[in-house]
């Protein structure tokens, strides 16, 4: 029978990392995402799967480290939160460059500066429209519960690896820190060398048998250079094309939509069950992949409900992708709070009633 | 059925360990729930809650406005989750260092001087103990031995010689809660 | 005597090493990287290592060595090449791993990574070519450059009370306690390439008996950005840079094990 547990996001997603045949963490501590490392020390991988775990001497260290070990075809990972995420754009905007696979996690904290350490969805921007300089993107998981911080790591890998993609999974302090019944997924071995060698011909193995492997994201001339951004941007509408992820919760009756990521969702559900009682027909769309987003369901929603509601613990950044989708067919309000503050289903619900409802 | 309770305090009364506790029981016992505290540098000293929501169905929002049951343990927890209390909903407090009971009559409120009781006993570490077994008494959110199978379970192993003392401050905490 | 008779393999007295690509260098006539070039990449083929080194290339002109050396390589971002060097080094373990960075580089923006990577005792090897400049950017003062020295960004000399002084960032490493092996060659005379390869083929050696980090660093000149010959740089490193930088070993001492320390 499987196992369930108790435990927290931060925990969840450790875990599920060695499991999944992670070869390496390089991380930094900052709050609210430490458990992520002290939970891999406490589990001590490299005992059973010979996984590395290094605290590195800064996440822009990290973000390299991860730069290497993806360029070496290996299964990697980083974890921080939002200033320390900052610190890794550059990394980042190589990785996307040099196309290379590895899972980052960012367990957000409320911004800007170093702020709070309480939640906070203010990285969405950074997260989905690049962060690091440069056109790229990272496909975005945003989990809402604990034990989508441990599945999807799982589908992080296998999305990284089959488009050559840093892939982000974009949590929150309360999905970090909150305490979930979880089943962790089952245990898969490490990859061999060669199975490393077989998947990733690419990789930096080492010169045996082939034409040397160089892993770069420089192109000093420029037709070479737009070269890669237009199969960058090719891969991009791909993924656009095939990976994008949502659930739908009491969408089929609605007359209106919250439309809400992460810890968010979990506060729309709430209020969808409040306004229910109130016969308020509400339904909630979850976007799980933030980019791609979801925008051709949004489309397909507003040629049949009367308003969307875009709810966010930031001062409103998803609000214009929503708004884009609509594109003005039907009204898009936001609520959002900032710095920390979680908003409350009741304000949610209030602010469909006042800004859509009327 | 869906309990929705927070516990306030100090940070050091074990505020967020008794939310552990229920959380785990309520696991045992087959629940839905989430355990969430609020975080912070304050480990010691300063103000620390935790919300604990058990339920038969998933669980929405892990963080609420209003809570069936509300335990405070000190009197700025008092002051802030007092109006929180679901009309017919239960608070509990603590009177050690408050300085006013609860005002509203519209909740049940129960009163358990844990803190003179364990020091009494010489049992002050397990102070939240006896406050879990006042809840516990006045509404069973889940089964006493599923309580003790949680508390095996958030204790490390080098502890478990503890866990008598802490299944006797429980059933003590039971006796001593009272209705106001 | 025909050609052909003079190309016989038995009358080589001189060949390329096969870890050197046949791409055409960038650099500059007169920069002493060809030559530190040739005499890793021969080093690496003398130790038949060639499958399994990684190297890592820097920012700076010698970011395009990955085109030169026929291995695996990865191209780092401006100063994190040790950072890199210590993931594949960790994940590969049976790799021999090395980075090639020049001053600022290593010195400047990636001084972090450096020493970080230098007190883990990281089994890696760091080749640094110390210059006193920026190369690549076009002769910007680096954190090397020699007091008064003229750069684009110090066109008066660098002025020790605006600008600090010239960081011999080798001495500092070899304090730390995971180096097991720094020394400072040059690569301008005959004996010096004689002695420099030696440091090599020795660091690369420490890093296979997991000694700890080797760092070598190689005084070099940069007769474009100086604005003089090959030959008058030469002259003026000999006279300048070897009084602030000398040569020879700083350190050889493998690091200690775990088991060899009183801890706690």
């Amino acid at each position: 029978m499987e196992e369930i547990k108790l435990m927290k996001g931060n925990e969840a997603f450790a875990h599920a990392a060695v499991r999944s045949g992670c070869d390496g963490y390089f991380g930094y501590p900052i709050t609210p995402q430490s458990e992520v490392m002290e939970t891999l020390q406490e589990l001590k991988p490299w005992e059973e799967t010979g996984m590395v775990v290094l605290q590195a001497e800064s996440e822009v260290s990290a973000i390299n480290m991860v730069y290497a070990g993806a360029a070496c075809g290996k299964k990697v990972m980083t974890s921080s939160s939002s200033p320390g995420v900052s610190l890794k754009q550059e990394g980042i905007s190589y990785i996307a460059a040099a196309e290379l696979p590895c899972l980052i996690l960012n367990v957000m904290r409320g911004g800007p500066g170093l702020g709070t350490i309480q939640p906070s969805q203010a990285d969405y921007f950074q997260s989905v429209k690049g962060g690091g300089h440069g056109d790229y993107h990272m496909i975005v998981l945003a989990p809402s519960t604990v034990q989508e911080m441990a599945d999807f790591v799982d589908l992080g890998y296998e999305l990284a690896f089959k488009y050559r993609n840093p892939v982000l999974m974009l949590s929150d302090g309360v999905i970090g820190q909150m305490m979930e019944k979880v089943v962790l997924p089952p245990y898969k071995p490490r990859r061999s060398m060669e199975e490393v060698i077989a998947q990733c011909p690419w990789a930096t193995t080492g010169k045996v048998g082939r034409d040397h492997n160089i892993i770069t994201s420089l192109a000093l001339e420029s037709e070479v250079m737009e070269a890669t951004n237009i199969r960058l941007q090719a891969k991009y509408r791909e993924i656009e094309e095939n990976e994008v992820r949502f659930e739908e919760y009491m969408l089929d009756d609605a007359d209106y939509v919250f439309v809400a990521f992460g810890s968010s969702a979990r506060i729309c559900k709430q209020a969808v069950e409040y306004a229910r009682a109130e016969g308020i027909k509400v339904g909630v769309l979850r976007p799980i992949t933030l980019f791609p987003f979801p925008t051709k369901k949004i489309q397909e929603l507003a040629t049949r409900v009367k308003g969307f509601m875009s709810i966010e613990m930031s001062a409103g950044q998803m609000v214009e992708d929503v708004r884009l989708a609509v594109n003005g067919s039907k009204p898009v309000g936001f609520y959002g709070r900032q710095g920390g503050i979680i908003p409350s289903a009741e304000e949610a619900l209030e602010a469909l009633k006042t800004q859509i409802i009327k | 059925m869906k309990k929705e309770i927070i516990i306030a305090g100090f940070g050091g009364q074990g505020v967020l360990s008794m939310g552990k506790i229920l959380a785990y029981a309520g696991l045992m016992q087959g629940k839905e729930v989430t355990w969430m505290p609020a975080y912070g540098p304050e480990q010691r000293g300063g103000t620390a809650n935790v919300t604990v929501i058990l339920s038969d169905d998933p669980i929405a929002s892990p963080l609420l406005q209003k809570y069936d049951i509300v335990v405070v343990l000190n009197q700025p927890s008092m002051d802030k989750f007092e109006s929180r209390v679901k009309p017919g909903g239960i608070l509990i407090f603590d009177p050690n260092g408050m300085t006013r009971e609860p005002e509203r009559k519209d909740i049940n409120v129960y009163r358990i001087p844990a803190t003179d009781t364990a020091a009494a006993l010489g049992q002050a570490k397990t102070f939240n103990m006896f406050v879990l077994g006042g809840l516990l008494k006045v509404d069973p959110v889940v089964e006493l031995d599923k309580v003790m199978l949680g508390l095996k379970k958030s204790l490390p192993e080098r502890h478990h010689k503890l866990l008598p003392a802490n299944e006797a401050a429980m059933l003590k905490g039971g006796e001593i809660i009272e209705k106001l | 005597m025909t050609k052909q008779d003079i190309i016989k393999p038995e009358n080589l007295v001189y060949g390329k090493t096969k870890v050197l690509t046949d791409n055409i260098m960038h650099y500059c006539p007169g920069c002493s990287h060809g030559v530190i070039h040739k005499l890793i990449a021969e080093v690496i083929e003398e130790m038949g290592i060639q499958e399994k080194t990684i190297g890592i290339a820097p920012v700076g002109c010698s970011v395009f060595a990955y085109n030169y050396f026929d291995i695996d390589m990865q191209e780092a971002a401006h100063g994190r090449a040790p950072a890199l060097a210590t993931a594949v080094k960790r994940l590969m373990p049976d790799k021999v791993v090395f980075t090639y960075q020049g001053d600022g580089d290593l010195a400047a923006i990636g001084t972090a990574e450096t020493i970080h990577a230098c007190n883990r005792g990281e089994n890696i090897v760091i080749f640094f070519v110390n210059n006193g400049i920026y190369g690549m950017t076009g002769g910007q003062m680096a954190p090397t450059t020699l007091e008064g020295m003229k750069t684009a960004t110090c066109p008066y000399g660098r002025n020790t009370d605006m600008y600090g002084f010239p960081l011999r960032i080798s001495d500092l490493l070899k304090e730390i306690d995971g180096t097991c092996y720094v020394t400072r060659q040059s690569v301008h005379k005959t004996a010096s390439i004689v002695r420099a390869k030696k440091a090599i083929r020795k660091a690369f050696q420490n890093s296979i008996d997991g000694k700890g980090t080797s760092v070598v660093e190689f005084v070099s000149h940069c007769n474009t950005n100086w604005k003089m010959t090959p030959v008058q740089s030469n002259a003026w490193m000999e006279e300048h840079m070897f009084a602030k930088y000398p040569l020879g070993d700083l350190k050889d001492t493998p690091k200690k094990r775990f088991d060899e320390i009183n801890h706690l």
